[in-house]
């Protein structure tokens, strides 16, 4: 499934634009910080809207001049930075927010599945608060799964890990990659998560 | 312990402050939500007339109310011709008044717990499926439950102590209006009513501090319920 990205957004005085195709694999999005590449995979989620351009999964259009489609419609699941996990909510109750609304037809994956996938089974029952980065950081990988999305926005995922925690998350990660077949947007300013984890590699920023 | 006539005076009392806060409840959220997430012309205006029963002498605040909900005032003439009620020298305009006096103190408790909310939190629902009100109502609302239960107890316990504009709009009739600060105040005048002056300040206080420990409660219960099962 090709995707099809076209964008370009003023904030402030910076101009952010991007134009590339991404196929199956891991797509890196590649650049110095500040260059915009959170800005471009929060275009492609619905969060921020471009100013002109397009965004096209397969041929099913996300945005352009007419159509732009919420957040909600959009099948783009996306791992933060920061976990961003609901404080209020128990672990279980994280996993199956999205995987509760989505319609039934969307989902491809069990809260058992993806639960057994993550091997976060015995964090369930805890609260976010309570759990280590890279515990944090694989619930938000199970919940944006559980959505059912056609592909899959990573922002800097592995930034506020230890080199341990890294690498076991860079295994969950090629996983996706290799057996579920999920499409990445993957966003790094690290050369050697790229080298190991990269399909290909689309520079922002020049 | 209390006569019957006390009795009446607390049971009024917790009557036109639960019916004030409650019915104050939404209004003073949409308008914290509405000062905390937008920006546009008048809101700063918006924002001082909230905070306006605040500042103003009681007496003031319910002259205002005396002349808007009076027979000839627009709010009590549109009451009178719609719904056939007046508020003059009823128990609902005590509650009108306390609600009123309360609403800015509720406003100002919701308002710090919504500008508090996280809003990528908010972001990260809609990517997962969320529309705008199922967000609202699973993310925002549940995160700004602290300062909703703050915003209840602070309220109501303005509202059981409001005297200044309860007693210029609605005056001080026993069984109707007066309730325990209003009480208070006519024992006082009354020679050898010393006992029942002390009897309703020790239950102001009472009253006041249970809710006072009540919120703390609440707030502790729904905040340190995430906390206690750290680790």
């Amino acid at each position: 499934m090709a995707i099809d990205i076209d964008v370009a957004r003023r904030l402030g005085d910076r101009s952010i634009a991007a134009r590339f195709t991404a196929g199956p694999g891991l797509t890196a999005l590649f650049g110095p910080s500040g260059a915009g590449k959170t800005s471009i995979l929060n275009m492609v989620a619905g969060l921020l809207r471009p100013d002109r351009g397009h965004i096209r999964i397969g041929d099913r259009t996300l945005f352009d001049g007419a159509i732009d489609l919420p957040p909600e419609a959009r099948r783009v699941g996306y791992v933060f930075q920061d976990g961003r996990l609901f404080p209020h909510r128990r672990v279980r109750a994280n996993l199956t927010y999205g995987h509760d609304i989505v319609p039934s037809a969307n989902r491809w994956m069990t809260l058992d599945e993806a639960v057994q996938f993550l091997g976060i089974g015995h964090l369930l029952d805890r609260w976010p608060h309570s759990l280590s980065g890279g515990e944090a950081q694989r619930v938000a990988i199970g919940r944006a799964l559980l959505a059912g999305p056609e592909i899959l926005l990573m922002d800097e995922p592995l930034s506020s890990l230890d080199t341990a925690r890294r690498s076991d998350i860079m295994v969950v990660i090629e996983r996706i990659r290799d057996e579920l077949k999920l499409p990445i947007l993957y966003v790094s300013h690290d050369r050697a998560e790229i080298d190991r984890l990269a399909t290909s590699v689309v520079e922002i920023g020049e | 312990m209390l006569s019957a006539e006390e009795w009446g005076i607390v049971a009024l009392s917790l009557k036109v402050g639960g019916v004030a806060v409650l019915a104050t409840l939404p209004i003073a959220f949409a308008l914290a939500w509405v000062l905390a997430r937008h920006r546009f012309p008048g809101r700063v205006v918006l924002d001082a007339l909230v905070h306006l029963p605040l500042v103003l002498p009681p007496v003031v605040t319910g002259w205002l109310l005396l002349i808007a909900f009076g027979p000839f005032g627009p709010a009590g003439r549109w009451l009178e011709s719609w719904f056939g009620v007046s508020l003059m020298f009823r128990w609902t305009g005590a509650a009108v008044a306390a609600a009123i006096m309360a609403l800015p103190l509720m406003v100002r408790a919701m308002r710090l717990s919504i500008e508090g909310i996280d809003r990528r939190l908010e972001g990260a629902a809609r990517t997962l499926g969320a529309s705008p009100w199922h967000s609202f109502w699973t993310i925002s609302l549940p995160l700004a439950l602290p300062g909703i239960l703050a915003a209840l107890v602070l309220g109501f316990a303005r509202s059981i102590g409001e005297f200044g504009a309860t007693i210029t709009f609605v005056s001080n009739i026993p069984g109707e209006t007066r309730t325990l600060p209003l009480a208070i105040y006519s024992a006082l005048q009354v020679p050898g009513g010393e006992a029942m002056v002390t009897r309703l300040a020790l239950l102001s206080v009472a009253l006041s501090l249970g809710a006072l420990i009540l919120s703390e409660w609440l707030v502790r219960r729904t905040h340190g319920e995430r906390q206690r099962h750290g680790d």
